[in-house]
């Protein structure tokens, strides 16, 4: 069958990219946008743009009914939802088909079981894959409780079944602890949420964040390998890279095969990433959640890799079979990418679009810059505030971290604070450039080196 | 002497904490330093605006929902 026609439902660098790739496949792309987005890149450059409503995303971008009436007045035979909006809207996926039309990712039923914690937790266990050991279900005997605590290994978090948001969550280091903590957990429970219910999980105390990249057609499935995104605010990703340099070789095959097994059980079609915990003290790996879509992050793989990975979940959403076998997947050298939001890193992260008054990109060998600037441009207040991906490859991670603050030298944007400044500055912390760094890393250190960030953001200007 | 509250970042003004809630305040109400007048929502993120000075509201020149530039007067005190 194939695709000849992708109406693109997304925004920004992310919509660039899947039109390159599409482009590249001789594929006529229709760019849908706000009212808000005429002057996107990504519309300018599109076979067809079609304005779908106003500025709101949830008038527009997230419009379900206005997107498949796009589709359908421009002839479009397949719509790619990119990240975040609609890409794992299961209701979505269904509606797409329902229209006669190939959605670019899995099917419904997938994105629905992957999105629910439960299931995916099953589903990991049920195909071999280890997830964060716990008390799978709510504990009400307290001498069981303790019995399981100690078969996990302390440090445990002790989790109220009722709570949420981070109440009710108390740490035993010992079993000491846990007698005296789980009564307690399990009374406050009782009077904040009227259930006194329990859960226990083992607590991984400086973990890294690694996740494996995989491809599936429905049959059959490959890795692309690793990517390690510890440095983390908010729980949002602001530095990622490939592959993970915590991981020795038989931890990564180990790792890269559990994800294959993982998504081979589930009969995967398309692009999709599963999400691990690494504890560098154990070297063990637990799955926590896959996303069932292309990752902000993609590009350090295709650079690692040399594949292009928007390319192939096309194809195989036309409904090709996977273009490589595994051993057509090697990786070489060491790729890093940053993300340069419109935030001000030395003021509290205070997101503030502007118009790009002035513009200089960084180029040279193994650069890549994945973006939606140009001179000009007045970036709309009402999206997230990514700018772009700044990537670079080279032999070594240390040679890619000495090629990162080349670029970064090299990269001008005038009109609005970026976030720039902050990769600077990590590029002389000397535990980041030792690696030695997990998920809850990156938060004190900004605490901690905002002098440091000004400082930089100074040298800029 | 009327002074301007006005919006740090350009952005949607809205006067209400959350949809389904009423408005921080009302033109008449007093105000304390330091107190939330509205919000500005940039990027996916809400911006508290705040009075710098105690006083009185005489009016809002913003409407609730709607765009506002960086600088713009949201809020008339006295």
């Amino acid at each position: 069958m194939g695709i000849t026609k992708l109406l693109i439902a997304n925004r920004g660098e992310i919509a660039l990219r899947i039109q390159r790739a599409a482009r590249d496949l001789g594929i006529k792309t229709v760019q849908v946008h706000s009212e808000a987005d005429t002057e996107m890149l990504a519309v300018k450059l599109a076979d067809e743009a079609i304005c779908i409503g106003p500025a709101p995303a949830a008038k527009s971008y997230l419009d379900i009914d206005a997107i498949l009436k796009a589709a359908r007045d421009s002839g479009a035979d397949a719509i790619h939802p990119g990240y975040g909006f609609l890409s794992e809207n299961a209701g979505f996926a269904d509606r797409v088909v329902a229209a006669g039309l190939i959605f670019v990712g899995p099917s419904g039923d997938t994105i629905r079981m992957m999105g629910d914690k439960a299931a995916a937790r099953a589903s990991a266990l049920a195909a071999g894959v280890p997830t964060v050991p716990g008390s799978d279900g709510i504990i009400t005997d307290m001498a069981a409780a303790e019995a399981l605590a100690g078969q996990i290994g302390f440090p445990v978090m002790i989790k109220a079944a009722a709570g949420g948001g981070g109440r009710g969550i108390r740490v035993a280091e010992t079993a000491e602890e846990f007698r005296t903590l789980a009564p307690q957990a399990s009374a406050e429970a009782k009077a904040a949420f009227g259930d006194g219910g329990i859960y226990i999980e083992k607590l991984i105390a400086r973990a890294r964040h690694v996740e494996v990249q995989i491809m599936g057609d429905g049959q059959d499935v490959v890795h692309f390998f690793d990517r390690e995104c510890s440095l983390q605010r908010r729980r949002q990703k602001v530095w990622e890279e490939a592959p993970s340099a915590a991981l020795d070789d038989t931890t990564r095959e180990a790792l890269c095969q559990s994800a294959v097994a993982l998504a081979k059980s589930v009969n995967y079609r398309g692009a999709g990433t599963l999400e691990y915990l690494y504890d560098d003290a154990t070297g063990a790996f637990y799955f926590i959640e896959m996303n069932t879509r292309i990752q902000v992050e993609h590009p350090v793989t295709e650079m690692i890799t040399g594949h292009d990975l928007l390319a192939e979940m096309i194809r195989v959403a036309g409904g090709a079979p996977l273009s490589l076998r595994q051993s057509d997947i090697q990786r070489r050298g060491h790729a890093i990418e940053v993300r340069l939001n419109a935030e001000d890193p030395a003021n509290n992260f205070m997101p503030f679009p502007g118009v790009v008054s002035g513009l200089r990109l960084p180029d040279g060998p193994g650069v890549r810059m994945d973006h939606m600037l140009y001179q000009g441009y007045a970036i709309p207040p009402f999206y997230d505030s990514l700018l772009g991906k700044l990537v670079v490859w080279a032999d070594t991670r240390e040679a890619a971290l000495t090629r990162l603050g080349r670029a970064l030298g090299e990269l001008q944007v005038d009109g609005l604070p970026t976030t720039a400044p902050l990769f600077s500055a990590l590029l002389g912390d000397a535990e980041l450039r030792a690696n030695h760094v997990h998920t809850k890393w990156l938060e004190p250190w900004l605490d901690s080196h905002a002098h440091l960030i000004a400082a930089e953001k100074d040298k800029a200007a | 002497m009327p002074t301007e509250i006005r919006s740090p970042v350009p952005g949607t003004f809205y006067r209400k904490p959350a949809p389904d809630q009423p408005a921080f305040k009302e033109a008449g109400d007093s105000v304390a330093a330091g107190e939330t007048v509205g919000l500005v929502e940039v990027m996916k993120t809400f911006i508290e605006i705040k009075a710098a000075d105690a006083g009185v509201i005489a009016e809002f020149t913003v409407e609730d929902g709607t765009p506002v530039t960086p600088g713009q007067c949201v809020c008339v005190m006295e």
